[in-house]
């Protein structure tokens, strides 16, 4: 198992994701409270090398990846994939050009 | 309302007759209409909150309406940590729900409905077979910097699962993959049946986002990390990145989304046959 982060980084990473996920009312949420739970349960080990521990780390771990990817990729989408179609103008002004204007219109409008 | 719809349309023929709409008597239970792929759903819901039911498993409450699954049945997770993390997607939602991005909600409910019949022996057999086709397995022969990343990245993890399973896999750089010995898939078909049917299922999910069984089973043994997983997947994206540049809109885009439904699909798996007990031991002097 190669080097992941300490165990504090990853439970504050986690709280931080449910504050930006949930708002500010994330410490009443269940998800707070059996994080906080999970952590401190298994602080505590006597054994040097504790597979329940190394699992619930590995957990953890995991944990914080989904909730910040999700929130990435969500804000990815958001940013790139969300807009829906635009008009001409605005999609001939992302390459820089300009509509053509005829003076005097084209003849068959109106 | 819908009672005062058919009572306008009923002399003129029954157009909307009550059992082609929502029958009356599931519409207060109906909590979540899935079908609507185009229309955005809003949320619909202030609070969300977990209740145990009999037999140990958990239920997910949508303010005073209980979850269920696309198929219709009661949602029901088997341990309280499943049902606070699915709770904790509904609860993520802003003015939209967006399904795409619940991802354990989504395998709770491929695992509970299973709409496509799978058993586990078809899923192990799936799995076995995508082995032939395993990313790590499949090399290049050029340019030679990604050879030599290949060999680099992906030999430890083919040695680690060899060493760990006690079996031969090897790797390849011809168009027709490595030869799977029988005794190495009888191996991991062994080691597979351990597993029950939901955590079969996140396998499956995981080994279908990585396109590798062997990256697969390093996540769920908890050899590899989600990221590096990830990372050895898109090993020859990355490469290609690092030489012609980066386009955030699709890299990493993918690369996040993948990601996230690797995290998904391995907690899935943990989540699914884990069972804790706490046995407090005195202090020995």
């Amino acid at each position: 198992m190669s080097a992941m982060a300490p165990a504090l980084r990853v439970c504050r990473g986690i709280l931080k994701e449910l504050r930006a996920s949930i708002g500010p009312t994330y410490n009443k949420s269940l998800a707070y409270n059996y994080v906080m739970d999970q952590f401190r349960k298994n602080k505590i080990t006597g054994e040097r090398y504790c597979r329940a521990q190394q699992e619930a780390h590995h957990d953890s771990n995991t944990y914080l990846c989904l909730l910040g990817s999700t929130r990435t990729h969500l804000a990815l989408h958001k940013l790139y994939h969300a807009k829906g179609e635009c008009s001409q103008e605005s999609a001939a002004a992302m390459v820089g050009l300009r509509l053509p204007e005829q003076p005097g219109g084209k003849g068959w409008e109106k | 309302m819908f009672r005062r719809l058919v009572r306008l349309q009923g002399p003129l023929g029954n157009i909307l007759s009550p059992d082609k709409v929502c029958p009356r008597n599931q519409q207060l239970r109906c909590a979540v209409n899935y079908s609507s792929a185009l229309v955005e759903k809003r949320r619909f819901y202030k609070d969300v909150s977990i209740s145990q039911s009999e037999g140990g498993l958990y239920e997910v409450n949508l303010d005073r309406r209980k979850l269920k699954t696309p198929g219709g049945k009661l949602f029901t997770a088997p341990n309280e940590a499943m049902a606070i993390a699915v709770a904790t997607e509904w609860d993520a939602q802003k003015d939209t729900l967006k399904y795409y991005t619940m991802h354990l909600t989504t395998l709770c409910n491929t695992a509970l409905d299973n709409p496509t019949h799978r058993t586990k022996e078809q899923m192990i057999s799936a799995a076995l077979k995508f082995l032939e086709t395993d990313t790590v397995c499949y090399r290049v022969d050029d340019p030679p910097s990604l050879v030599e990343l290949q060999k680099n990245e992906w030999d430890p993890v083919l040695h680690w699962i060899e060493n760990r399973y006690n079996v031969t896999i090897g790797s390849s750089s011809n168009i027709l993959g490595p030869e799977i010995p029988k005794e190495t898939k009888d191996t991991f078909r062994q080691h597979l049946k351990s597993y029950n049917f939901w955590s079969m299922t996140g396998l499956e999910f995981v080994i279908t986002q990585l396109k590798s069984v062997v990256l697969a089973i390093g996540v769920i043994d908890r050899h590899l990390s989600v990221e590096q997983a990830v990372l050895l997947s898109r090993l020859e994206e990355e490469y290609q990145i690092k030489y012609w540049g980066n386009v955030e809109w699709a890299h990493d885009y993918e690369s996040y989304e993948l990601r996230a439904r690797t995290a998904a699909g391995a907690l899935f798996v943990h989540l699914s046959s884990e069972s804790s007990t706490i046995k407090r031991k005195l202090m020995q002097n």
